[in-house]
């Protein structure tokens, strides 16, 4: 050891087309960054983006102390059903519930590659705790029996299990008492909220992921190995706090929507602002997201991945099919829902290609959005065509900006992204624009200064409000530890309270998030 | 799009669920509960059982006995504790115990949200049919807000169901009392249950119940997916005004006695430019006032729809800078009648508020 801070950080996202990384300093400084081509075993653009950023930075690459990793690994493979494993579905509640078989809606092909077999099971409790019917340990037993030798892995979910785990927990023993401690399980009460068939879709997922999360975090550690590092490994997952190795491979299901996190929380660390609406414009789309108090803000609503609807936290992100690549039907000088892509290149007017977008619009009202290109020349109507499709985006882009809000104003506007330039100077109902330097590896400066963090939920009658403010609280503040936050600086960062509408006895629903910095010593996973 | 089912209309298949499903959102006018879930379980039942056969009120026959059927609780636990497969045959076989002879039909309490779409599915598991009407002819909360009690119909009794199989025959003085039992029994099921209540006859049914509406609900919603201009298609569908279009600039909210209550400020785009709507909202769209007068009222139709994808919006799930389409529609002549605004007209929802009979084809010609 040098005796000098090992204060660096490596920041890598894993983007559909680019893997971006950079090295930040202590300050959050960005000293170096990189954009390399995605590869479809992944590490091979991890790596490349790794060994480039640590290549600028020279002899200081002994002070990187961390490593996180933004992927989105685990959507394509639930996308193009790859390496999911198959599940054994446990559901307690029994005889609630039956109406709705497990893996209800999903996709028939998903279901038929991930779905084992399924139970459903006695067990599970009312709102207000009282048992449904009594957990059947021997049930579970004959039917894992019966299945033996064809599940990887095991999901159990019981109704109203994130306001009662222990039967869950239970089970989980009962699984490795029978099947062995290697099966990997996942309990519902540990990947999402109330919402049953949702979050019993998060938790199956999580489980069917168990590979590609092996595969994903071994990827990680020996890019990290090859390049002789001693700097700890995390993942970046989809509030926009990490998790150690350990935990993406227990909870790869987390990581699936850490992308537009950290693309709102690094243009806000880029842009210095703690409450803002940000904008990243790439080829295709336009994903709007909101910075509030420093963390993304969540969706309420029940997310599909891959055709399968979850209810874990996500981003609220609206995507617009605006982009730089964005074709002009320069017939009617409107927008078309195509885009070039990253063909913008061979495409576009701006490049002497054949099709007219809105990286050439915007290269007609002002200065080029590329430098050393100029249009070819045009004519009257296709000036004209350009210039009402501009009008078209930046309508569109001003209220996507103003839906988002929610009716606050003057929030500023942090612009990210290749396509930036899409963005007008002055939106109504916003404050600032604000173009950071950096802002097109934003996603890879938020996976940098990701925080750790946990959540947990449950209900309560209103005059429990508070003993259950604190106990939902702790339980938070347990799992950011768990994943890796320090348990000395960990606090308590969001506590939403939700009345319950219909029910006789005054009913609230709590949940509490938790984050805090990465615990310095460096842990090793077991 | 069922070829089938357009052969076939008198037959709900799985490719009508989805419609249906769709169709029932409008028909909430904002409440009702969300229909994704409650979709899932009729599809799976539809697929498991067969078509269910959709049965007018004319075609009842002399061995035929409908029973009114609805879930019963608060959304955010039913969201957990889903329905149980013996739910909807425990229930029946107390009701056929009660009566001495065989349910034939299942109608829905409510055409509107979740407990419109839920019949089919509790009627494919029991092999019954459903009957193409309704209680209400949209969602209301109470109730005692339904057209059997408008027509003076007595309900007997009423039948509860838990997801365990716990079951409680109700015999009320009234349905106000009714809805307290009821609602206590709730309470100890867990904050869900299912309920029956409302035996109808060939001789009772008619003149009692809104007809036609779950085949108007598939109808409506058929249209709407399929379309290009589901605004435009979904109003003409519905016989219904588009009052505005334009974008949510105000919500106020709160919760109130188990009820969601607040309002939500419409301004105009486009040719409706200027214009202000504001409509008073109590878990459904109640009252629209534009420059300080009621141009629509409960229990008139109000829904609040996305304009570009045309589906219903519901009031928990309206948000600033949402472009929305207002479409307003006149109600079943039997919520007109004096019994039926003392029941759902304005005062009824504590508005002190005349009740104002809506047009909707007046108005189409008036602002379109």
């Amino acid at each position: 050891m040098t005796g000098r801070a090992r204060e660096l950080s490596v920041g890598i996202d894993v983007g559909g087309t680019n893997t971006d990384a950079v090295v930040l300093d202590g300050d959050d400084t960005v000293l170096a960054w990189t954009k390399q081509p995605t590869t479809a075993d992944v590490t091979g653009g991890v790596r490349a983006a790794l060994r480039s950023v640590l290549g600028d930075l020279g002899g200081r690459r002994a002070e990187v102390s961390r490593v996180m990793l933004g992927t989105t690994h685990a959507t394509n493979a639930i996308v193009r059903r790859r390496d999911l494993g198959r599940i054994a579905v446990v559901r307690l509640g029994a005889p609630a519930s039956g109406h709705y078989p497990p893996l209800v809606g999903w996709p028939d092909e998903l279901r038929a590659t991930v779905l084992a077999g399924s139970l459903l099971a006695g067990g599970g409790h009312l709102v207000d705790g009282y048992p449904i019917s009594p957990l059947d340990p021997d049930g579970i037993r004959r039917f894992l029996d019966g299945l033996a030798g064809r599940f990887d892995a095991v999901a159990v979910c019981g109704i109203f299990g994130p306001s009662f785990p222990d039967q869950e927990l239970e089970v989980a023993a009962l699984v490795h008492e029978r099947a062995g401690v290697d099966v990997p399980v996942s309990l519902s009460h540990e990947i999402g909220p109330l919402g049953l068939l949702e979050r019993e879709n998060a938790t199956v997922l999580n489980a069917a992921l168990h590979r590609v999360a092996r595969d994903v975090t071994g990827a990680l550690v020996t890019v990290v190995a090859e390049e002789g590092l001693d700097a700890a490994p995390f993942f970046a997952q989809n509030d926009g706090t990490l998790m150690t190795l350990d935990h993406a491979a227990r909870y790869p299901v987390l990581t699936i929507g850490s992308g537009p996190a950290n693309s709102i929380r690094g243009a806000a660390r880029l842009s210095g602002a703690d409450d803002a609406i940000v904008v990243d414009v790439g080829g295709t789309t336009s994903d709007l997201g909101v910075l509030n108090g420093g963390f993304p803000r969540e969706s309420t609503l029940p997310r599909e991945i891959g055709g399968v609807r979850t209810n874990f936290r996500m981003p609220d992100v609206l995507s617009l099919g605006v982009g730089g690549g964005t074709v002009v039907d320069t017939g009617r000088g409107a927008l078309l829902t195509d885009s070039v892509g990253h063909r913008i290149t061979t495409e576009a007017l701006l490049f002497g290609g054949p099709t007219a977008t809105l990286t050439d619009a915007a290269a007609l009202a002002g200065p080029g959005p590329v430098t050393g290109r100029t249009l070819p020349p045009l004519d009257g109507a296709d000036g004209a065509a350009l210039r009402a499709a501009l009008e078209e985006a930046h309508d569109r882009i001003g209220s996507a900006v103003e839906r988002m809000s929610l009716g606050r104003v003057g929030l500023p506007l942090v612009v990210v992204g290749g396509g930036g330039f899409l963005v007008p100077d002055r939106v109504p109902g916003a404050g600032a624009v604000v173009r950071p330097d950096r802002g097109d590896v934003a996603n890879a400066v938020g996976a940098a200064i990701a925080l750790a963090g946990g959540r947990a939920d449950r209900m309560c009658e209103v005059a429990d409000r508070a003993a259950a403010i604190d106990a939902v609280s702790r339980q938070a503040v347990d799992r950011a530890v768990h994943a890796g936050a320090d348990p000395r600086l960990v606090e308590v960062v969001d506590v939403l309270e939700t009345p319950v509408s219909y029910s006789a006895r005054p009913t609230l629903r709590v949940s509490v998030k938790a984050a805090g910095p990465l615990a310095r010593t460096e842990r090793r996973d077991t | 799009m069922g070829t089938t089912a357009a052969a076939d209309p008198r037959r709900i298949t799985r490719a009508d669920v989805a419609p249906l499903a769709a169709g029932a959102a409008v028909f909430g006018t904002g409440g009702g509960g969300a229909v994704h879930t409650v979709q899932l379980a009729v599809e799976s039942a539809v697929a498991e059982h067969g078509p269910v056969r959709l049965l007018d009120v004319d075609e009842l026959g002399p061995d035929d006995l409908v029973i009114t059927m609805s879930a019963i609780g608060a959304p955010s636990v039913g969201i957990e504790m889903l329905g149980a497969s013996a739910q909807a045959p425990t229930l029946l076989a107390e009701v056929q115990r009660l009566l001495d002879r065989p349910v034939t039909a299942i109608m829905a309490a409510e055409i509107g949200g979740s407990n419109g779409v839920a019949p089919v599915g509790w009627a494919a598991s029991s092999g019954l049919a459903v009957l193409d009407a309704d209680g209400m002819g949209r969602a209301f909360p109470k109730g005692t807000m339904i057209s059997m009690n408008v027509a003076g119909l007595p309900s007997g009794f009423a039948v509860n169901a838990d997801v365990v199989g716990n079951v409680a025959v109700f015999r009320t003085v009234d349905m106000a009392w009714l809805e307290r039992h009821a609602r206590a029994f709730t309470v100890a099921a867990g904050g869900i249950a299912l309920g029956a209540h409302y035996p109808l006859t060939a001789e009772t049914a008619k003149g009692a119940v809104i007809e036609g509406t779950v085949g108007r609900a598939i109808a409506v919603g058929r249209r709407l997916l399929g379309s290009a201009d589901p605004v435009a298609d979904v109003a003409a569908e519905l016989g219904a005004a588009v009052l505005a279009s334009g974008k949510v600039i105000d919500i106020e909210r709160i919760t109130e006695g188990g009820f969601t209550r607040g309002s939500v400020t419409v301004e105009g785009v486009g040719p409706d430019r200027g214009r202000l709507l504001r409509i008073e909202i109590q878990n459904e769209n109640l009252v629209v006032i534009e420059d300080g007068a009621v141009t629509v009222s409960v229990p008139d139709l109000v829904t609040v729809v996305d304009s570009e994808t045309g589906h219903a919006i519901s009031t928990e799930l309206l948000r600033f800078g949402q472009r929305v389409s207002v479409l307003a529609w006149a109600c079943d002549p039997l919520w007109r009648t004096a019994r039926g605004i003392e029941l759902t007209g304005p005062r009824a929802f504590g508005y002190d508020l005349d009740y104002v009979p809506f047009d909707g084809a007046r108005a189409a010609g008036a602002l379109r």
